[in-house]
């Protein structure tokens, strides 16, 4: 266990820069999720935490100490990555005794034992401990490789989107799992996944990480009812928020430009926008409603139905945005509808910049 | 997968295997000849047509590992009855076997120069393999300032005809006393061969995802125990289809053999056909010796036939 700081982080391979003046500050026992599309940084800023790569600026810090000089081995960290996680030509039981036979732990054969069953047991995979790796599923695989991170007790675990190559269903499963798992040993977690669903239902925070940066960082929660900007707000969520380019005349929002407006709640949040100023509006589609007596109307572009809710796109004029209705609505594409939002949870940005308003200054 | 075959694809199918029938008799032929010839009477190797039904002798063996005479007289019946049988078959030829005053038989060139083949091949193909492992693993994994730069350099030297720098070799080797000893052949056939070692296992290391060895590093190994542990076992299929082209390279070598060698050091291939020098040449006798000289490359593919018949697809079955 461990508390884990990156301080003004930079990475550099040759012209390409991977992570440029990044800030990190993971809790001990915190499931940390870095969330980020391809190429943002998530993998090198686990290597980087790793000692697999060393950063060009900056420093990192386990427990306080600067772990510059740190080579991989020393700084007892575990991994598990999507592919290639395990040693091929070894049974199931030497990929988990092969970190505790390192010459750097010297743990007696009854230890190395015992640490084995025990973890084999956490996983439900003591009936393929005499499997060659080569004959596992994806998910065996995967429970495999999560038990060769727990039998050594490591300081933190660096996930490395374990999940990403395994199908839905077991994808769910093992999230679920490695959530519970990691309650139960306490442990820190450092997981890194392009998947926001992941990121939301198993972080006790997320990072958001674009172009080499920590946009936002914080509660599941906060990151998803006040993205910090538009680029979190349509990263995060499925569907991802609306965001439509609007004005504030006389404390009502004023869409452009295809004229509609719609109401906000009053008071704080208007009073920051300067009137006039061009802005972006942000809502979540659940924060949408069809009422035949709302405000504006709009044409039904297109249904997907998802069992328990339907996700609707709208048409106004020229501008579509998502509404998430119950899934006993009855609407027909192209019929008309009238819609309203949800004035309290309108999110603002400013057009320019693309920052929250609340988090602005 | 019983999938139905239609009666074309049946005929493809059987004319491919007399193609390949036909392909492996032209290449079996030469061999079948030298192990034929090996096997015959003397007076059998070069009639015209071929024998190729014959009682099949040892004596050509027997004749090529010792020194031997012309008989001016014929051999006593004493004589004749108090020798060995394998003394008999050369009296049967018309030879005897020379002996010291000791009478000791006097062993021919042939067994000190398949030693020589031996030490030479085996020292320099481990030698050629080990450090082109080494180095392949270093270019693989490593930001090497000028990597392209010095792979290319390193194929070079295999862009020139070696028998053109076999006379500037030569007159090196003599003047630093490498010239007719083993170092020299070994550190001659290792230069050789490094190149096509470091470029092949390059293209091996390459495969081997770079994953496992940083998994092994954060599980507490260092570098060099992760090699060993993780890279070497999985480069084991590159290594046996190096090692067996590094050898063929190094056991038929015969250009500078011929040139740097002439007794101590000397290998079989310029040996082989010395023999047939003076007066009427006995192809029986090489023969012979050609055929244990083809056994130990034959051996020594033939053990590692699957690795090498995966080395050769390895591109191809991963991804």
């Amino acid at each position: 266990m461990a508390h884990i700081q990156l301080k003004n982080i930079s990475k550099t391979f040759g012209n390409h820069t991977a992570l440029s003046g990044l800030d990190l500050d993971i809790a001990d026992g915190e499931f940390f999720v870095l969330l980020g599309e391809t190429g943002a940084g998530k993998t090198t800023t686990l290597r980087l935490v790793a000692g697999l790569e060393k950063p060009t600026q900056g420093r990192v810090f386990i427990d306080g100490v600067d772990v510059a000089d740190w080579g991989a081995a020393e700084r007892d960290v575990a991994l598990v990555l999507q592919q290639y996680s395990l040693y091929p030509r070894y049974t199931v039981r030497e990929n988990l005794e092969f970190p505790l036979k390192s010459k750097l732990r010297r743990l007696p054969d009854a230890e190395i034992k015992d640490r084995v069953a025990r973890a084999a047991k956490t996983l439900r995979i003591e009936h393929l401990l005499d499997r060659k790796t080569d004959r596992l599923s994806g998910g065996e695989m995967q429970r495999v490789s999560i038990g060769r991170a727990i039998v050594r007790k490591p300081r933190v675990f660096l996930m490395d989107e374990p999940l990403s190559a395994l199908d839905a269903k077991l994808r769910e499963a093992l999230r679920t799992e490695l959530k519970n798992l990691q309650i139960q040993l306490g442990a820190t977690f450092l997981f890194v996944t392009h998947d926001q669903i992941e990121a939301m239902s198993m972080g006790d925070k997320v990072g958001v990480l674009n172009h080499g940066r920590i946009v936002q960082s914080g509660t599941p929660h906060e990151i998803y009812s006040n993205p910090r900007d538009t680029y979190v707000a349509s990263f995060v969520g499925s569907p991802p928020m609306n965001l439509i380019d609007g004005k504030l005349v006389g404390g009502r929002a004023v869409m452009a430009p295809t004229a509609f407006e719609l109401p906000l709640a009053g008071g704080t949040k208007a009073g920051v926008a300067a009137e006039g100023r061009p802005l972006v509006f942000g809502i979540r589609p659940e924060d949408v409603h069809l009422e035949s007596g709302a405000p504006v109307e709009a044409r039904v572009h297109d249904v997907e139905n998802h069992g328990v809710e339907k996700i609707l796109t709208l048409r106004v004029g020229d501008a579509t945005l998502r509404a998430t209705v119950p899934a006993r609505t009855d609407v027909a594409i192209e019929q008309a509808v009238r819609f309203a939002w949800n004035p309290d949870k309108v999110v603002l940005f400013d057009k320019g910049s693309g920052i929250n308003l609340r988090h602005a200054g | 997968m019983a999938a139905v075959r239609t009666s074309s694809e049946v005929a493809a199918n059987r004319l491919a295997i007399v193609a390949v029938l036909v392909v492996t008799i032209i290449f079996l032929a030469p061999i079948y000849w030298i192990a034929s010839t090996a096997f015959k009477p003397r007076n059998l190797a070069t009639t015209i047509p071929p024998t190729v039904v014959f009682q099949p002798e040892i004596s050509p063996f027997v004749k090529l590992f010792t020194k031997r005479s012309q008989l001016r007289t014929p051999p006593t019946p004493e004589e004749y009855a108090a020798a060995p049988w394998w003394e008999r078959v050369v009296f049967d030829g018309g030879e005897k076997i020379v002996r010291d005053g000791q009478g000791q038989v006097q062993w021919s060139g042939y067994p000190s120069r398949f030693l020589n083949s031996l030490i030479v091949a085996i020292t320099s193909t481990i030698l050629a393999v080990g450090m082109g492992t080494f180095t392949a693993y270093g270019f693989s994994r490593f930001k090497v300032k000028g990597e392209a730069d010095l792979l290319f350099f390193i194929l070079s030297t295999r862009m020139l005809p070696p028998v053109v720098v076999a006379i500037p070799m030569f007159l090196m080797y003599r003047a630093v006393g490498l010239n007719d000893s083993h170092l020299g052949l070994i550190i001659l056939y290792t230069a050789f061969n490094l190149s096509f070692s470091v470029w092949l296992m390059k293209g091996f290391m390459d495969e081997i995802p770079k994953e496992y060895e940083e998994a092994a590093l954060v599980d507490g190994y260092t570098r060099m125990e992760a090699f060993f542990k993780i890279v070497l076992p999985e480069a084991a299929t590159g290594i046996a289809a190096t090692a067996v082209f590094c050898f063929i390279t190094a056991w038929n070598e015969y250009a500078f053999a011929l040139i740097m060698t002439n007794r101590r050091a000397q290998t079989a291939p310029p040996f082989i056909p010395s023999q047939v020098g003076s007066g009427l040449p006995d192809w029986t006798v090489i023969a012979a010796g050609t055929f244990l000289f083809l056994l130990p490359v034959a051996i020594f593919t033939f053990l590692l036939r699957n690795h090498l018949l995966r080395g050769m697809s390895f591109g191809a079955i991963r991804k």
